[in-house]
């Protein structure tokens, strides 16, 4: 873990420490200090009074069946997105593990994804699905199903969540496929002198050997889905039509920004940081998983 | 990889031997295929979108290959931007998406250097705490502080300036990990050879740990980079001027209101948008997703 030999110098590590502590501290533990202060004070209508009010708004947001709505909506899209774009990306990598012609090629033509901005990745599915230029939402039209995710809630959830997934699979696909690579190939011809077929194999030894992988990455995507698809929503839908898309990173966003609402706002943001920690927790738990496994 | 490499010919199963790998394959080729298509076909249709006239696109008449407006659409966004909106010239928005994304690149990896090395090679009374302050912020992304954060630059008059964009993201607790890991596999031998020849540590960090970072300092500029180019909420809180505003927001900007959105230039400019970062994965492939699979672990 630690090193034998070191440095002598008392002042010179601490000011090789100092540009990333100043940062740290003025934009990350400040403002998150700040959170925690006004997620138990309120404000009057005009800013002149301050209040300690306990928990207060944390009762008030609770209570709040449009946050609840919020949270049932980001629930299913997280773990619809997550799913999609696990799934999606495992059964790549298996096929691309396979020993192919021009396995490069493949595997370059399924990562560059990755390097998409979530917010591009909305305005191009916003381009085809569009309600009345739309290639795809017209093709859909033709054989019955009338799209228009600009009034249609649930069609505009499933809209967020195709976005939000195509542009996460190269991610995970990049990670499975590192994770087929690790598994010995003596194991799997093991099991074929046994006598397993190719599901049975992947099923009874491939899946379990990338279990820590799997959890690894269940734990990014729900990061993932909660923070960085921001973008996806802001774009396309703006968290409606209605509520129908309002997570509960965009409702955060909404309250803080747009509504000004102080005390609301940072209860949010104190949950959220809740959520995060416990994610983070998940995530590396699943690295020590891998380490000792 | 390598221990494919490494089995010796008898033990390869027989069948693998026997049939024509194309013709074993042919289901993973088309399910492979289907996922490209599925991957590339959004973009495709952009790239049609971006040749063809604005009228073709507002009839819903886009046809699947390409028209002959190229060369006007993007000579448009480059130069005045999707005009009837009132946005920047792509080339300005693109040139902000540029600045941001090196100096994040490079920050965050200076930064993190000189923390991962005072924390590994030195010991110094609370070096444990600083090391988890820096972890810790890992569980406090914007999202969690927006406004108290934007409190903090509007105090410090960051808003919409190049330093209040760029300063905030350089903090990094990823990377810090990162090097940290990678300069614990140094040998002490190295230390000891320099304190013997008399060297300091400023003069280890630039002539032994710099240079064989190397590898692991392009792996981390590929990821950091576009992490840069593709940030959203940050910039769309403290960047909102001209003068700094980035591609990613300009586009979504572009679309505006809806009924009088130039689909074509809207396209263009994705088009461009994407390039860059597209490129750079697809140019460095092999650091990228080293360095990937690693700073995760």
């Amino acid at each position: 873990m630690d090193r034998r030999v070191v440095f002598n110098d008392r002042l010179l590590p601490y000011l090789l420490l100092l540009p990333q502590l100043v940062i740290t501290a003025i934009f990350f533990y400040w403002p998150a200090a700040q959170a925690l202060r006004q997620s138990v004070q309120r404000q009057d209508a005009f800013g002149l009074r301050t209040e300690f009010v306990w928990f207060e708004n944390f009762q008030d947001l609770f209570a709040d069946p449009n946050w609840r709505d919020s949270a049932v909506t980001t629930l299913i899209f997280s773990t619809s997105v997550a799913f999609l774009a696990m799934a999606i990306a495992l059964g790549l990598a298996v096929l691309a593990d396979r020993d192919l012609r021009a396995r490069g090629a493949w595997r370059t033509l399924l990562i560059w994804p990755y390097a998409l901005a979530p917010a591009i990745a909305a305005v191009l599915w916003g381009f085809m699905f569009h309600p009345s230029i739309g290639l795809i939402a017209k093709a859909l039209g033709s054989v019955g199903i009338v799209w228009d995710h600009k009034l249609n809630g649930p069609q505009a959830l499933l809209l967020v969540i195709l976005a939000a997934a195509w542009k996460q699979v190269s991610y995970n696909f990049i990670f499975f496929l590192a994770g087929l690579q690790a598994i010995p190939r003596s194991v799997l011809e093991a099991a074929s002198i046994d006598g397993a077929g190719g599901s049975r194999k992947f099923w009874t030894i491939v899946f379990p050997l990338l279990a820590p992988t799997t959890f690894f990455l269940l734990a990014v995507n729900l990061v993932y889905a909660f923070f960085d698809t921001f973008g996806i929503i802001h774009a396309l839908t703006q968290g409606g039509p209605g509520k129908a898309t309002e997570t509960l990173i965009y409702r955060a966003y909404l309250d803080g920004v747009v509504n000004l609402n102080l005390g609301a706002s940072a209860a949010q943001s104190v949950v959220l940081m809740l959520l995060v920690i416990g994610l983070t927790a998940l995530q590396f738990r699943a690295l020590d998983r891998k380490v000792h496994y | 990889m390598q221990q494919a490499i490494a089995i010796p010919a008898a033990t390869v199963p027989q069948e693998r031997l026997d049939a024509t790998p194309l013709r074993r394959n042919t289901v993973a080729y088309v399910i492979l295929g289907v996922g490209v298509l599925l991957f590339a076909f959004p973009v495709w249709l952009a790239f049609v979108g971006s040749t063809h006239e604005s009228s073709v696109i507002g009839r819903g008449e886009l046809p699947l290959v390409p028209g002959a407006e190229a060369m006007a659409n993007y000579a448009a966004v480059w130069n005045r931007g999707a005009s009837r909106s009132f946005t920047s010239p792509v080339r300005d928005l693109l040139w902000h998406s540029f600045i941001m994304s090196m100096a994040v690149a490079t920050g965050k990896i200076a930064v993190s250097i000189l923390s991962a090395y005072a924390v590994v090679f030195f010991r110094f009374p609370g070096r444990m705490i600083f090391f988890w302050l820096i972890f810790i912020t890992l569980m406090l992304p914007v999202e969690v502080r927006i406004i108290p954060t934007f409190e903090v630059m509007a105090n410090l008059s960051l808003v919409n300036t190049w330093g209040g964009l760029i300063i905030p993201l350089i903090a990094s607790a990823t990377a810090t990990l990162l090097f940290r890991q990678f300069f614990l596999t140094i040998p002490d031998e190295l230390v000891e050879a320099a304190k013997i020849d008399g060297a300091g540590p400023l003069r280890f960090l630039r002539d032994v740990v710099l240079p064989l970072s190397v590898t692991n300092i392009a792996a981390l500029f590929v990821i950091l980079f576009i992490f840069g180019w593709n940030q959203y909420l940050w910039p769309l809180l403290v960047a909102t001027g001209p003068h700094v505003e980035t591609i990613v927001i300009g586009i979504v900007k572009m679309i505006g209101n809806d009924a009088a959105t130039d689909w074509n230039l809207v396209m263009a400019a994705a088009m461009l948008a994407m390039l860059p970062p597209v490129a750079v994965v697809v140019l460095m492939q092999r650091w990228f997703v080293k360095g990937l699979v690693e700073t995760e672990k």
